[in-house]
């Protein structure tokens, strides 16, 4: 009979773990669900190999065993991504000021002219925190992909050609990976807000 | 009428160098962005009034970088691509802005980075006002003001383009 009551007891212990577990990432759902001011369902993220500004190889996990802003863009960019790239920084700085450690991320999607020496210069340049991430050609293409960031270069035929890309900064969270994704024109205070939401949800 | 006096009107009619003043052409606020030491290319803004009675076209852009371009910024679902943007129309009174997400001057191959305390010279060719020289001074990348964009918000900006 004790011997009974001993093995149920046991088996008992995994359901409670995995019970309180699921419990709490469906509570974290629906406290993202209640910051997101976006409507995505579409899985964002996934495991990438780049080259850091340092010349160091990193993987995705080691990028972002902390919460960060990630940015896709290019260094011979004059008017988009020196725009979006501050407007991550200042709300990096709106969240350090608040508490919240985040990290600005810039991939580059123009891996042929931006080394880790131009990147390190150019994210310099915006904050001090700041990791520019480049690679070979196919790294930053599966990194991009991963985040269903489309980019294109415009061959001109010589050193001055452009990329086309898409502009938005993506949320990433450590054990959450993907939260949410920002447009191009909002503000560093709102992204600061909606991005402290989710940090204050993810516990 | 004095030749002398038709002199000097036929001198200002096929003038083909001016400063801003001489012209119909109102230059405000010019403006380029500072850039990183290995940068390769750097952007120009400005804002351009046409006070003449006939409208103008903005036909290309001087400066003393291996190429200058004026490009224009299209936002197609949250992708930006940047294109050549060709001549510039302004016509009789009107106002065009190059200014972040729109019109910008396009500096590419910079031999040297853009440095704060630094101006840019730069010769904008229009077709009736003609050369248009202007000093553009380089400014720290901000956010533009959240009110409007280009009209002195935000830091470190020259004032006015009348040189």
């Amino acid at each position: 009979m004790r011997v009974t009551a001993i093995m149920i007891g046991l088996a008992a212990i995994p359901a409670v773990v995995l019970g309180g577990w699921y419990a709490t990432r469906a509570g974290n759902q629906t406290a993202f669900a209640a910051c997101s001011t976006s409507a995505t369902g579409a899985a964002i993220g996934g495991p990438f190999t780049l080259v850091s500004e340092t010349g160091a190889t990193v993987t995705d996990a080691e990028v972002l065993a902390q919460p960060s802003l990630v940015y896709f863009g290019f260094t011979f960019c004059p008017d988009v991504c020196p725009v979006d790239t501050v407007r991550n920084a200042e709300a990096v700085d709106l969240l350090a000021a608040q508490g919240y450690d985040v990290q600005p991320v810039f991939i580059t999607v123009d891996p042929e002219r931006d080394t880790s020496d131009a990147l390190a210069e150019y994210t310099d340049l915006i904050h001090p925190r700041m990791l520019g991430l480049t690679g070979t050609v196919d790294q930053v293409r599966a990194a991009a992909q991963a985040y269903k960031a489309y980019f294109n270069k415009q061959d001109t035929g010589d050193e001055y050609y452009l990329v086309d890309h898409t502009t938005f900064t993506y949320l990433m969270l450590p054990g959450h990976g993907f939260v949410e994704f920002f447009r191009r024109d909002v503000p560093a205070e709102t992204l600061a807000e909606t991005a402290a939401c989710f940090l204050d949800a993810a516990g | 009428m004095k030749p002398t006096l038709l002199a000097a009107i036929a001198a200002t009619l096929f003038a083909t160098s001016a400063s801003a003043e001489d012209t119909a052409i109102q230059v405000e606020n010019p403006y380029v962005f500072e850039t990183a030491r290995m940068a390769k290319a750097g952007g120009g803004f400005v804002t351009l009034t046409n006070t003449g009675d006939g409208p103008d076209t903005l036909l290309e852009v001087r400066a003393d970088v291996p190429k200058v371009e004026i490009h224009r910024t299209l936002m197609q679902d949250g992708r930006a691509m940047m294109r050549p943007a060709g001549a510039i129309e302004i016509g009789a009174g009107e106002t065009v802005s190059l200014e972040p997400g729109g019109l910008h001057i396009m500096f590419m191959g910079l031999p040297d980075p853009f440095e704060l305390g630094e101006t840019v010279p730069v010769t904008l060719v229009f077709e009736h006002a003609g050369e248009v020289e202007i000093d553009m001074p380089v400014v720290k990348r901000v956010v533009q003001g959240h009110d409007t964009m280009g009209h002195g918000a935000g830091h470190g900006h020259g004032n006015g383009g009348n040189n």
